[in-house]
């Protein structure tokens, strides 16, 4: 059997959108051994407009490489929910900052998780590692890469000396994304 | 340093880092340019790598003055290297045709995005392909690779490398913006798997060295500055020796010398991947990120037990028209997906010469067709 997920990212540009994209898409690609492709679109302005990472992954070769609908969309943003959330595979993952995202009804037949990734960054005190909080989230969640790829792909992307702050953000976002699974199953 | 040039292993990159990485390996160390989405990650790659292997980056004030810079470090003894979209590449014309004409080899990357014009800087387009082959006046011959993928944007920057080498000439990597800004895994082979076409100099005494003969169909191997021939390079056509000679004789020499060295040895600089043409009735042709569409297309037609061809251009100069000339008469259609108004359609229409149907399935540009489209064209065919 043949697999093959497609996971949009999205919310403003400066909220690590696009680099969260690149971590996933590299984790598939270099330590779990699957073909991966990395797409982004964003507008013209440096920060503040609504941008997206698409990430297609599979065991087979991927030939067209924009994601269509996706099977995991992880939205942090009202901007970026107006924009992508209309689009989702039936049976899909919807992962979203809980803080900076209403909905007024829930898409049907799609999971949601509710996830405070900035919240938890500010309380980390470091308000910039929000995107590493939701890959944590999204390995608890997605069912997409293995959480030690996921975790090796972040120390591969990150600047030296943030080791320790990426991690336990990754593994603060892990562990709230692992208890929330378990809440929601019971 | 010297290690540094070839980062071989497995790398997650996106198609313009591997344009940059491919220029490394081929052992270019000489890159002038000037920024332009979406080719300007070619640059800063090279920006920053370039001093790392005891290379040069120069940015320029502009285009025209990058490939003007390329051609001078080429004749300095260096591989070169520029890199661009649209209306740089546009502005490089001229001195394209300065290249062509002095036989000087170097590789211009184009980062196709949407035209005419300042058009789509952020978006795609494939619409620079004629430009390609007929961008720079006058007659002469092209080379032009098109990468499907990262891991082909690194192998056709060292494949273009090499046939500028042989052929002395300009090559270019006509890529487009969604394989340059697509990120894929990029596997860069150990150096000793690396083929790498080195300058040949000359070796011969001075006064029998003719820089701008003709051996056979190949142009002379190329002295560069410094190395004590007497070497007179010019736009202006020219003789053996690179004197100026304005006759038609020389000029009949000259030009059918520049574009015979391609024209006669098209055949060796062809590439092509082709797939199910054995029994195919209708043949999908597509190049650069539409052939990725045009693949999904086609697996899922096969899939549904349709008998389709899928044919990628990977030189789309030299055109490879024996191949479509003798596929027409034994296929009903070529459905030809492109982001332009008709460029390779024509080229296709062109050597079928009327023995099959040719489809030009034309997007202006800022986004790519999608598969089921791809099929449905093809389906009324079948």
């Amino acid at each position: 059997m043949t697999e093959k997920k497609e996971v949009r990212l999205a919310g403003f540009g400066g909220q690590g959108i696009i680099l969260s994209g690149h971590i996933l898409g590299q984790a598939a690609s270099l330590f779990d051994g699957k073909n991966a492709v990395f797409t982004q679109s964003y507008g013209p302005e440096a920060r503040g407009g609504s941008c997206s990472a698409d990430v297609v992954v599979a065991d087979v070769p991927i030939y067209y490489p924009k994601v269509g609908l996706p099977d995991v969309l992880v939205v942090m943003s009202q901007g970026a929910w107006g924009t992508y959330g209309g689009s989702m595979r039936p049976g899909g993952i919807l992962i979203m900052d809980e803080d900076l995202v209403t909905i007024d009804r829930e898409p049907e037949g799609v999971t949601v998780f509710r996830v405070p990734s900035t919240r938890i960054a500010e309380e980390m005190g470091r308000r910039i590692v929000a995107n590493i909080v939701m890959l944590g989230a999204l390995a608890a969640l997605g069912g997409v890469v293995e959480y030690d790829s996921l975790k090796q792909s972040v120390l591969k992307s990150i600047p030296p000396g943030t080791e320790e702050l990426n991690i336990s953000a990754f593994d603060k976002g892990y562990q709230y994304g692992a208890e929330l699974k378990a809440r929601m199953a019971s | 340093m010297a290690h540094k040039d070839i980062l071989t292993g497995e790398h997650f990159i996106h198609g313009d880092a591997a344009c940059a990485e491919g220029g490394l390996a081929a052992g270019c160390r000489f890159f002038a340019g000037y920024p332009i989405t979406p080719a300007t990650e070619v640059a800063e790659r090279m920006a920053r790598r370039l001093p790392e292997v005891g290379g040069v980056y120069i940015q320029m004030e502009d285009e025209i003055a990058s490939m003007a810079a390329i051609l001078g470090a080429s004749w300095g003894g260096v591989k070169s290297m520029t890199s661009t979209s649209g209306p740089g590449f546009s502005l490089m014309m001229e001195n394209i045709g300065l290249g062509m004409m002095t036989e000087t080899p170097c590789v211009v990357v184009n980062i196709q995005r949407g035209g005419p014009s300042t058009g789509l800087p952020t978006l795609v387009g494939q619409a620079d392909i004629m430009q390609a082959r007929w961008g720079s006046h006058g007659d002469y011959g092209c080379i032009a690779l098109a990468p499907s993928s990262p891991q082909e944007c690194f192998d056709l920057t060292v494949h273009a490398f090499n046939l500028s080498e042989i052929y002395r000439q300009p090559v270019f990597v006509m890529a487009d913006e969604v394989v340059g800004h697509m990120t894929e895994k990029v596997v860069i082979p150990p150096r000793r798997e690396l083929t790498v076409v080195e300058r040949t100099y000359p070796n011969m005494p001075k006064n029998d060295y003719f820089p701008f003969e003709s051996t056979g169909s190949l142009p002379a191997p190329m002295a560069t500055a410094g190395q004590g021939y007497n070497v007179h390079v010019t736009g202006l056509t020219h003789d053996e020796r690179g004197y100026p000679v304005i006759t038609d004789i020389v000029q009949e020499r000259n030009v059918r010398h520049i574009v015979d060295k391609i024209r006669k040895n098209a055949e060796k600089i062809i590439r092509v991947e082709a797939i199910g043409l054995t029994d195919a009735e209708v043949v999908l042709t597509a190049y650069g990120c539409t052939a990725r569409v045009a693949r999904q297309a086609f697996e899922n037609l096969r899939d549904r037990g349709h008998k389709v061809g899928f044919l990628r251009l990977i030189t789309v100069w030299p055109f490879p028209s024996n191949l479509i000339r003798e596929l027409a008469p034994r296929v009903r259609a070529f459905v030809v997906p492109e982001i332009n108004y008709g460029q390779v359609a024509y080229e296709v229409e062109r050597t079928a010469q009327g023995k099959a149907e040719v489809m030009l399935m034309a997007l202006m540009g800022g986004s790519i067709h999608t598969p089921e489209e791809i099929e449905d064209a093809v389906g009324e065919y079948l």
